[in-house]
């Protein structure tokens, strides 16, 4: 009977201890990213394996949903008359939400797998242990340099998918269905706004990065070291990721674009 | 992989990414319009009512653009609007410029239309527009509308 009424206290303990650790790992992860550029060449190459590899994904993607928002906002802002919009249309949603937010699941889903599997098989293996026998510190040297090379690279993934997916509506929009050139970029410039707009969308991007980066490394970090564990782990990061993404998009949203 | 190779594409990547900043910003965005005004001088000018006028408005003249809107205030004096305009250094308006606030397109964006008047003086810096005219407000014209429309049916 008692033991039943204490398990659900057990838990919330559990779930308190679990948050501080998280953030006490989440600190330490920005102090010695911080510390990670003495050693540029560890960033550069995170970088290359992180943002180049999933250079295609979201090139191909932003272009894709270019050519959809085109099309659907097209068909939409007929009935109102207003096509010559399109360009506004396709240009806010992608620099005040889809570019992030998409660029960030994608990304939870090319990088933050990779990085959870990637250190988790470390743990498996003993690599880590080795190199804490070594007075190494495996925080700094393995994990530091790829949280850093994530948090740069997203800002600049989520830029190359809007741009992209503003080119991909430019090319639906204005190629294909044939809206004036000269009204869909006069428009667009016209509505939106490169500090509210284009700016807040990058602080989003920036703040999606620090969140993939940190739960895809502190669940690889923490993953049970068995292959069940760390096939456990790389689902956990792709699901926590994504939920936090969009929660969070949700409150930076409202705290944004509220005011006007 | 060599070391240069990787580094090569590790800086196309970066370059590539500020490249499509640049591009929001400049193309989609209203950067190189912001940027592109010069030096500025400003007036002020109240208005009966704004509409839907928001800071950072263009103020045309002519259809050209020849400043912004650098900030709005409520005047609890008079209870009118205030609104400070930052008017570019390169044109001179007469002192007795009137000012309405005009829409782009049928729901576009409100701006301010400045229509030069005949005085040999110049504005100057911190001078005040005195001859303004309001934002057409859709629901006050609806309503002279029936109204015009019950007067007629009277007759």
């Amino acid at each position: 009977m008692s033991r039943a009424l204490l398990m659900p206290l057990r838990w919330l303990a559990d779930f308190v201890v679990s948050v501080g650790q998280g953030a006490r790992f989440f600190l330490r992860l920005c102090w010695l990213g911080v510390a990670a550029l003495r050693r540029p060449r560890l960033v550069i190459d995170q970088i290359h394996f992180i943002g180049n590899y999933s250079l295609s994904i979201i090139l191909v993607s932003g272009l894709l949903i270019g050519f959809v928002l085109g099309l659907q906002g097209f068909y939409t802002l007929r009935r109102y008359g207003s096509e010559e919009a399109l360009g506004l249309l396709v240009t806010l949603s992608l620099v005040r939400e889809l570019g992030p937010v998409v660029t960030a699941l994608l990304f939870a889903g090319r990088a933050g797998t990779s990085l959870t599997a990637e250190v988790g098989l470390m743990k498996a293996g003993e690599q880590l242990d080795a190199m804490e026998m070594m007075a190494v510190d495996p925080v700094s040297r393995v994990l530091a340099p790829r949280f850093l090379a994530a948090v740069i690279c997203m800002p600049l993934l989520a830029a190359l998918f809007s741009a992209l997916g503003v080119l991909g509506g430019y090319l639906v929009g204005v190629e294909m269905i044939g809206v004036d050139a000269g009204a869909f970029w006069s428009q667009m410039q016209d509505g939106v706004d490169w500090l509210d707009d284009v700016g807040n969308g990058v602080i989003k991007s920036v703040v999606f990065g620090f969140t993939v980066a940190f739960v895809a490394l502190f669940v690889g970090y923490n993953a049970q070291a068995t292959p069940e564990g760390v096939a456990r782990a790389t689902t956990t990061t792709v699901v926590a990721a994504s939920l936090a993404i969009l929660g969070l998009d949700f409150i930076l949203t409202a705290l944004m674009f509220s005011t006007d | 992989m060599k070391r240069s190779g990787v580094d090569l594409l590790v800086g196309l990547f970066v370059l590539l990414g500020f490249a499509a900043l640049v591009f929001l910003a400049m193309r989609a965005g209203n950067m190189s319009s912001a940027v592109g005004l010069g030096p500025t001088y400003e007036a002020s000018a109240e208005f009966d009512n704004i509409g839907g006028l928001k800071p950072r408005a263009a103020v045309r003249s002519a259809g050209v653009v020849v400043g912004r809107v650098a900030s709005i205030r409520f005047d609890d004096e008079s209870y009118r609007a205030e609104v400070v305009l930052a008017l570019d250094n390169r044109y001179k308006f007469p002192k007795d410029s009137s000012l309405k606030i005009l829409t782009s397109g049928l729901l576009g964006e409100q701006y301010i239309g400045m229509e030069p008047g005949g005085d040999t003086e110049m504005l100057a810096a911190g001078d005040k527009i005195t001859l303004t005219q309001s934002a057409v407000v859709l629901e006050n014209l609806i309503g002279q509308f029936l109204y015009g429309k019950a007067g007629e049916a009277a007759k």
